[in-house]
Order: C-alpha cells, then sequence, then structure tokens
C-alpha cells in the first residue's frame, strides 16, 4: 500500500514502518565519534533500498554511507531529519545540498525537542504519575498513568515528525515554528508547576507515613534547601548531594 | 542473593536499562515505573512503588539533555525496587539504605554507559572503511552489537549490584541505630530539596510559573483542611 504525500512524493507503508521502528532504535549504536549519525543511516535504511539498483546499486551504497556519518540530534525528531533526508536522496537531490543540509538541521532539532520533552514533556508527565500515588493510587494506576500519558505525546511527536520529513522533503524548516514547539513549553511548564504544588507535597506525606511529629521540621528543612540549592542552580547537582548526606546518616545510623 | 536468584532481575535490568538510550525510550526505565515493576517481581509492588516515587523525585533532576553524563536510572531503579520490596515491613533502616544502593547503583551504570560508548567508538575505527563503502551488512552488524552491548551492560550492573547490595542491606538494617520517624523524614526532606530544586532549575523562566505553583500548593493546602 502507497500512500501518496505533498508534492506526490510516496513511500510504501510497509517502509514508513520499517522507519518508525528504527527510529526508536535510533541511539542503538550512540558513540562519541559519530553520535547518533549510524543511528540515522540504520533508520534510512528501508527507504534507501528503493534508490535505482537496489541494494546492490552505487547510489544506495553512496546515499548509505552519506547518511550513516556524524549527526546529532533529539532522538524524538530524528524522524523529521529521517524522513526529510530520505525523500532528498529518492528525489536525486544534490550530495552537496544534502550534505548542507545535515549541517543545518541537528542544531534547531536538538534545541527544540530538548525544550519540549526533556524539560518539559517528562518532567510534566513524571509529576502526573507521582500526583496519582499522592491521591492513594495504586501501582498499577500510577505506573499505567505515567506510561500512557508520557508515550501519548511521545509517539505522537514521533509519528509527526517522520511524516512532516517525508512530505515536506528539505523544506521542514517552517514546521519546526509549529504552535507546539513555540508555546507549548510555556503551557507544559505552567501545568507542571501547578501538578507540582499539589503532586510533591501530597506524595511526600504518604511517604512520610502516619507520624506528625516532625512534619513542621520536614517543611522548614525542606524549604531552606530548596531555596539554596535553587540558587546555586548549575553549581550544584542535586542527586550527588543527596547521594553524599544519605551516605553520611547511613553511616552515622551504623555506628550509633 | 544468589546469581541463579538474580537472573530474572538482570534480564528485568538489562530491559529497562536497553530503555535509556538504545530502545525504545518509552521510559519504562524512570524509577518510577521501574522500581515498581521490580517490587512486583519480588512480591511487594507497594514497597516498590513506594522506593520508585522517591527515586523519580531525585531523577527529575537529571533528564537527560544532549549528550550529558547523567546516572542510567534502568537498571538502578530495578535494583532499588528490588532490595526495597525485599525488607520486612516497618525497618527503620530500609528506605535510607536501599535509596543510597540505588544512588550509588545509578552513578556506577551512568559511567558504565560512557564506556560502552567508547567503546562502540573503538568499534567504529574497526568498521569505517566498510561503512565508507555504504555496506549495508557492516552497518547493521554495527548497530545491532552497540545494542546488544547495551543490553549486556545493563544485566551486567543489575547482577553485580544485586550480589553486592542484598547481602550488604540486609546487614545495615540489621544494626540500624536511628528511630523509624527520624530515618523517613531524613530521605523525606532530601528528596523534597532534590526535587523542589530541580523542578525550579528547569521551570524558572516559564512566565508565571511561581502563581501556578501557589494555585497547586493552594489546592493542596485545601485538601488538607477537607474533612
Amino acid at each position: 500500500m502507497t500512500t501518496p504525500s505533498e508534492s506526490g512524493f510516496a513511500l510504501p507503508l510497509r517502509i514508513k514502518l520499517a522507519m518508525f521502528f528504527r527510529l526508536l532504535a535510533l541511539q542503538g549504536s550512540w558513540n562519541y565519534e559519530t553520535l547518533n549519525g549510524t543511528g540515522i543511516g540504520f533508520a534510512m535504511e528501508p527507504a534507501l533500498s528503493r534508490l535505482p539498483g537496489g541494494r546492490d546499486g552505487p547510489a544506495y551504497r553512496a546515499a548509505l554511507a552519506r547518511q550513516s556519518r556524524y549527526f546529532n540530534t533529539h532522538p524524538y525528531l530524528a524522524g523529521v531529519a529521517a524522513g526529510a533526508l530520505s525523500r532528498a536522496e529518492l528525489e536525486g537531490v544534490d550530495a552537496t545540498r544534502i550534505e548542507r543540509f545535515r549541517t543545518a538541521l541537528p542544531g534547531p532539532l536538538g534545541s527544540v525537542g530538548d525544550r519540549l520533552v526533556w524539560a518539559s514533556w517528562l518532567p510534566f508527565s513524571s509529576l502526573i504519575g507521582i500526583a496519582v500515588y499522592g491521591f492513594g493510587g495504586s501501582p498499577l494506576a500510577v505506573v499505567g498513568t505515567f506510561l500512557l500519558l508520557y508515550n501519548a505525546g511521545h509517539l505522537a511527536l514521533r509519528a509527526w515528525a517522520l511524516h512532516i520529513g517525508l512530505s515536506r522533503g528539505l523544506n521542514v524548516a517552517s514546521a519546526l515554528g509549529n504552535p507546539v514547539f513555540r508555546q507549548g513549553p510555556q503551557y507544559i511548564g505552567c501545568a507542571a508547576a501547578l501538578a507540582a504544588g499539589i503532586a510533591l507535597p501530597l506524595a511526600l506525606e504518604r511517604i512520610t507515613g502516619p507520624g506528625k511529629a516532625l512534619a513542621g521540621g520536614i517543611v522548614a528543612a525542606s524549604i531552606i534547601g530548596i531555596l539554596i540549592l535553587a540558587a546555586l542552580r548549575e553549581r550544584a547537582e542535586g542527586w550527588r548531594i543527596a547521594l553524599g548526606v544519605l551516605a553520611v546518616f547511613v553511616l552515622y545510623s551504623v555506628l550509633t | 542473593m544468589t546469581l541463579l536468584e538474580t537472573l530474572p532481575l538482570a534480564m528485568l535490568g538489562a530491559l529497562f536499562g536497553l530503555d535509556v538510550v538504545s530502545f525504545p525510550q518509552v521510559m519504562v526505565s524512570r524509577p518510577i515505573v521501574a522500581a515498581t515493576v521490580a517490587g512486583a517481581f519480588i512480591g511487594n509492588p507497594p514497597g516498590g512503588l513506594l522506593i520508585g516515587v522517591v527515586l523519580e523525585m531525585i531523577a527529575l533532576d537529571t533528564l537527560p539533555f544532549g549528550a550529558a553524563r547523567y546516572p542510567e536510572w534502568g537498571s538502578a531503579g530495578v535494583v532499588g525496587g528490588a532490595l526495597f520490596a525485599a525488607q520486612p515491613a516497618g525497618m527503620p533502616g530500609a528506605l535510607p539504605a536501599c535509596v543510597l544502593a540505588t544512588l550509588l547503583t545509578a552513578s556506577i551504570s551512568g559511567w558504565s554507559m560512557v564506556v560502552l560508548r567508547r567503546l562502540i567508538a573503538v568499534r567504529l575505527e574497526r568498521s569505517r572503511d566498510q561503512l565508507e563503502e555504504g555496506s549495508r551488512r557492516a552497518l547493521m552488524l554495527f548497530h545491532l552489537s552497540g545494542m546488544s552491548m547495551d543490553l549486556l551492560r545493563a544485566a551486567l550492573v543489575t547482577t553485580l549490584a544485586m550480589l553486592i547490595f542484598a547481602p550488604l542491606v540486609k546487614a545495615i538494617v540489621a544494626i540500624w541505630g536511628s528511630e523509624s520517624a527520624a530515618s523517613r523524614a531524613v530521605v523525606v526532606v532530601v528528596v523534597a530539596i532534590v526535587a523542589g530544586a530541580a523542578l525550579w532549575k528547569v521551570f524558572h523562566s516559564v512566565r508565571y510559573v511561581l502563581w501556578f505553583l501557589l494555585a497547586g500548593l493552594l489546592a493542596w493546602l485545601v485538601l488538607l483542611v477537607k474533612p
């Protein structure tokens, strides 16, 4: 089954599905030399096999070699690049132009993806999962809510990315001006702050358990600690501080 | 815990460790999921969930931006969930000791990912000529072996962590000297500070964020005083 997209460019559905699933494994060979370049080659391979001469042809080999070189982008938006580059290769776009595009695209894709996914959608989904726990949710409810919510956004973004790449080819730049990318982090950030205000105290209350004797001390110590650590920003890593404090506390509790 | 007993957990740790970067990044590697599932494996899902939520709040401080080095929570979450779920209920030292063991595992596992990426780069040098010739076979072999090595890495980390920390945590819990309420309180304060500061770091530049946070806190207070 072949589904046509903009400007008459079409790929069989099975090729698109193969690309989609391979994009889930984009970072399987992530390394400090090519970053996710070989992953892009791996994901584009089913589309490149349709070049004249097939998998034994020189066009295929040249394109696969070109696309497996250094590349660095956000994994969820890599479909934009894989789709656009596949279309360019199949339409016989000049190699120099393809190289220029490969150099220009990763930065914006990475920046947009980091802001939308890692700095917005992931913490928001986490906080919703934590809120379900705070409200007394069962293990299944907490895990189910988190996974369903997170992956609804995750998989939709990946599907959109591949679709937009394949349908627009090298003209994908305007797609990155999509309101979801521009306004999304702002709205999700506000929703996450609202969720944090409810979720964190509720969850911490449930973790603390029924004893309320130390509640005042916990709240005061937490507020002071948050203010100090937030002021330090990038100069201090909270999880390392947690590791150090817990190590000292465990040692103290074992030795006394 | 014997090597044979760690096998199911090692497989779970391998799958969840793979999810962190290699495949498919659906966030089963987040501690809220990994620890809960490991707890269910041990027969105590609520125990796994409790430590999972604690670790999830700490993990908010380590979001996977770009090529940054961060703790690996997939296999570490499995280790934490399994360790805590295996402790008898009401032991005061269980939560602090298990969280500490998990943080150490996450840190070491994060380092093992760096080593793996260097190893893959070494393999890349060996395959470079074939890759430059556009060899499909070389690319498939290179990519799939990278994923297999990651799977093996996570399984090894989980196995070693369980073999080391299961008896160690048991011994710590047995001779624990601090009282129960204080032990829980220390963990809660540490987690609240890390999560609160992490969220501030991520969201402080968002417009009106403080108002939304205050609205959330107000909603919590309403829930608190509601009979």
